[in-house]
């Protein structure tokens, strides 16, 4: 009896270790004979090369650790910008895909079946390659909501000139903070005492007006810096002044938005036809207004069964954002595995690098999630 | 007749309103068809504001004019409890209703009535619309990539003897029915490694070798995808039992193996054996790119699976362990015999969608350097004599794929329907 349990664990462990006994040895190995050491000491050397795309101030003459830095930054953004906007496409399209008006129904269902069947590698060359490559010149470009340019070198808006920023992002914090206790408090209120209020406009209300108030007394000032056509040689234009945005990150925002919000839609329907058709009708029944039936009964158990799946998908598009290395959107990959592995050939330290932060960056929101989860989970008697 | 009330229409007036709702109806879409196809705007006296939104206002005034309840006639209210139940949901059927009409004729025009199939050469393509020569001419490259021209019946000859013999499974006869797992997980495998390894790699037999750089195009998506598929389900299916066993070591191995490869993206994998495997591989030893990606996917997509096969097992209830158990069956026969095929037909769906995952993450071999059918497309489209046609690339690549996997998960829909068992 012991030995049936024990074996099999000795067998795992041993062929655990032999294998990786195996790989260490080689690579060991092979790294003697191409003269390389194994140590991430390459990380403060000059890299050497540019970045087109960068959220904090880099150039060649920075170290790897910097370049790795950025290309990290650029991940996050994109994903986040992408988490953002899928969220909001996907409940949108999941809600109609529940509507009872046949056209708004179809056309939901048509748009999931047509951008989740089809790679996502392609949608973002199509993004870039095809549908971008249509857009004017810069000289050619129109104005677009008064203020914006949208041409084949990307996105021009206007970029904020902001005096005192920290004070209004210090208040900003406040406010986050102050809606926190709010909501705790006026939760408490209603547990004990029935008492319900007007939440989401309280919060609202003190998100918006405490950080108006820095504008008036704690001096910050908010400008704005449009772009405008420049010329560079005789065929060659730019825009100086404002934000660009580029085509890169457009396409691979758009495909990776297209794409993921087809599933978070499935999730929220799932989730919402979950909810049995007595729950509904009990809590009508009680003398509760369909907006409440819909805040306390319907969403709170919806979510439930949407979060779990949903937090997947969250991952998946962090992890797909990885894909940006195909069309030269400086992100992790292409900047870190692709660039600087070229430069320095450590390919087993970067790799591990790069894997390590993807680990890390899944882990710390599949946590998140998993907390969030259980804080809104229906605490059973 | 009775009083007509233009906010309430009503059954007694039928044919006014019906009439009245009809005009507004065919004036909104008018008005939008003549703005955006003959650049008109007929009602270019408004404001230039209330003039853009003209089109949705009579729209919504015609289809106000023909929401009666009750009407007695049929079609009308079908129509109404479909798209015209409130103002709103009238508004929004017609927003729809007017970009369908601007979407739809351009798509058509641009993949049909002005497109080009006829010639062979870019000079041929002279309508504003799709040029299908292009397509026409680099069909060969797209579905084989650089394999030889006169060599590619080896290609489809591979492709359709694999076909028939996993279709014989079907036909087995009742008493050999037992050996249809054995057949599927090692017999089938073996016999289409041998036949790719043969005939597609050629080199014996008289047939001439081709090396696994030049095999491309969507032949290749399709190697690398049942492969994958063949190798990462039994894998999956162990880490599964491994993740749920009572034995410390063999838990917590398969667990670390599980959320490591479910914790990195693919492309990092697959750069991983590309140039990470090499430097832990005896020096001198050659392991072919082809065989390193297809290896790098199934440990990839092995986890994944796991997971889903994991979701069935935790749904079975215990009884059927415990009843199991209480036969005298030791751990192989209870799962093999009773576990595994009730869970496997429980995640039936979930295995679907990881395979169809998994053919949509074959493009991204192009990485490494192999040429699948995205990766010939970006190919095609820097050849100095077809400059420009990416977008009809593009598009005939995603027609492509959006076929193959709407019908596998119409597939696996099915299948879920067919299996499924009431308890």
């Amino acid at each position: 009896m012991k030995l049936k349990k024990i074996l099999p664990q000795f067998l795992t462990l041993l062929f655990i270790v032999l294998i990786f006994g195996f790989f260490t040895m080689n690579a060991q190995e092979n790294m003697d004979t191409r003269g390389i050491e194994f140590g991430f000491g390459f990380l403060k050397q000059e890299a050497s090369f540019d970045i087109q795309f960068s959220l904090i101030d880099y150039d060649g003459s920075k170290s790897y650790a910097r370049a790795y830095l950025v290309g990290l930054l650029n991940t996050l953004l994109v994903s986040a910008i992408g988490i953002i906007l899928c969220t909001i496409l996907g409940v949108v399209i999941g809600v109609a895909r529940l509507s009872p008006n046949y056209l708004i129904n179809r056309t939901a269902s048509v748009y999931i079946e047509f951008f989740r069947n089809i790679p996502l590698l392609l949608q973002i060359f199509f993004w870039y390659f095809a549908a971008l490559r249509a857009l004017p010149m810069p000289e050619d470009a129109s104005l677009l909501l008064g203020t914006s340019y949208m041409t084949i070198k990307g996105l021009y808006t206007p970029a904020p000139i902001w005096n005192n920023f920290d004070v209004f992002l210090i208040s900003l914090i406040i406010s986050l903070i102050l809606i926190f206790f709010f909501n705790r408090y006026a939760k408490r209120k209603q547990e004990e005492a029935g008492i319900q209020y007007p939440k989401f406009l309280i919060s609202l209300g003190i998100f918006l007006i405490i950080p108006a108030l820095t504008f008036i007394f704690g001096g910050v000032d908010l400008q704005w810096s449009f772009p405008e056509l420049k010329q560079l040689a005789k065929t060659s234009f730019t825009y100086e002044g404002g934000v660009g945005i580029p085509p890169e990150l457009i396409a691979l925002t758009l495909a990776l938005t297209l794409y993921t919000a087809t599933f978070i839609a499935e999730n929220v329907r799932a989730g919402i036809q979950g909810i049995g058709k007595g729950q509904k009708e009990a809590a009508a029944s009680i003398g509760l207004t369909p907006g409440q039936v819909l805040k306390l009964v319907i969403m709170p158990q919806a979510l439930r069964i949407i979060i779990p799946p949903t937090t997947n998908q969250y991952l998946n598009l962090t992890k797909n954002s990885s894909l940006a290395a195909a069309i030269a959107y400086p992100d992790l990959v292409l900047v870190f595995a692709g660039t600087a592995m070229m430069q320095t050939g450590r390919a087993i330290e970067i790799v591990a690098i790069t894997m390590a932060t993807y680990l890390t960056i899944s882990l710390s929101i599949s946590l998140f999630m998993n907390w969030y989860n259980k804080s809104i989970a229906i605490k059973e008697k | 007749m009775s009083k007509v009330n233009l906010l309430k229409p009503n059954k007694e007036n039928i044919n006014l309103f019906l009439g009245l709702g009809v005009l507004f109806f065919t004036l909104g879409i008018l008005d939008f068809y003549l703005n955006n196809f003959y650049e008109k705007n007929i009602t270019g006296f408004l404001p230039g504001f209330i003039s853009f939104f003209t089109p949705l206002i009579f729209g919504m005034i015609g289809l106000h004019f023909v929401r009666i309840e009750f009407s007695g006639i049929k079609k009308l209210d079908e129509l109404n409890k479909n798209i015209n139940t409130s103002n709103f949901n009238a508004a929004l059927s017609f927003c729809i209703i007017l970009l369908l009409i601007f979407s739809i004729p351009p798509l058509l025009n641009w993949f049909i009535f002005d497109a080009n199939i006829a010639g062979d050469t870019k000079e041929a393509c002279t309508g504003g619309g799709a040029c299908w020569v292009y397509i026409k001419v680099w069909f060969n490259r797209f579905m084989y990539g650089m394999y030889p021209n006169a060599e590619q019946w080896r290609v489809n000859a591979t492709f359709i003897i694999v076909l028939v013999l996993m279709g014989l499974g079907y036909f087995f006869p009742l008493r050999f029915k037992k050996y249809l797992t054995l057949y599927y997980v090692i017999f089938l495998p073996i016999i289409s490694f041998l036949l790719i390894y043969y005939l597609i790699s050629g080199g014996e037999f008289g047939l001439e070798w081709v090396e696994t750089g030049a095999w491309g195009g969507l032949s290749l998506t399709f190697i690398v995808s049942f492969f994958s598929l063949i190798f990462c389900f039994p894998i999956g299916m162990m880490l599964a039992l491994g993740r749920r066993s009572d034995l410390p070591v063999v838990k917590y191995s398969s667990l670390t193996f599980i959320e490591f490869w479910r914790g990195v993206p693919l492309i990092t994998v697959l750069f991983m054996s590309a140039v990470m495997f090499p430097m832990f591989l005896p020096d001198g030893t050659y392991v072919d790119k082809l065989i390193r990606v297809i290896a790098a996917i199934v440990l990839f997509e092995a986890a994944y699976t796991a997971e889903v096969i994991r979701g069935g097992l935790q749904a079975l209830p215990r009884g059927q362990y415990d009843a199991a158990k209480s036969l005298g069956m030791g751990y192989w026969r209870l799962h093999l015999l009773v576990i595994l095929p009730q869970a496997l037909k429980l995640v039936i769906p979930g295995i679907a969608n990881t395979f169809l995952a998994l053919v949509k993450d074959t493009p991204l071999i192009f990485v490494v350097g192999l040429l699948e059918l995205a990766g010939m497309l970006g190919l095609a489209k820097t050849n100095p004599k077809w400059l420009g046609f990416s977008m009809e690339g593009y598009v005939f690549a995603g027609i492509i794929f959006w076929i193959i996997c709407y019908s596998m998960s119409k597939y696996s829909y099915n299948l879920e329907l067919k299996y499924k068992t009431d308890r």
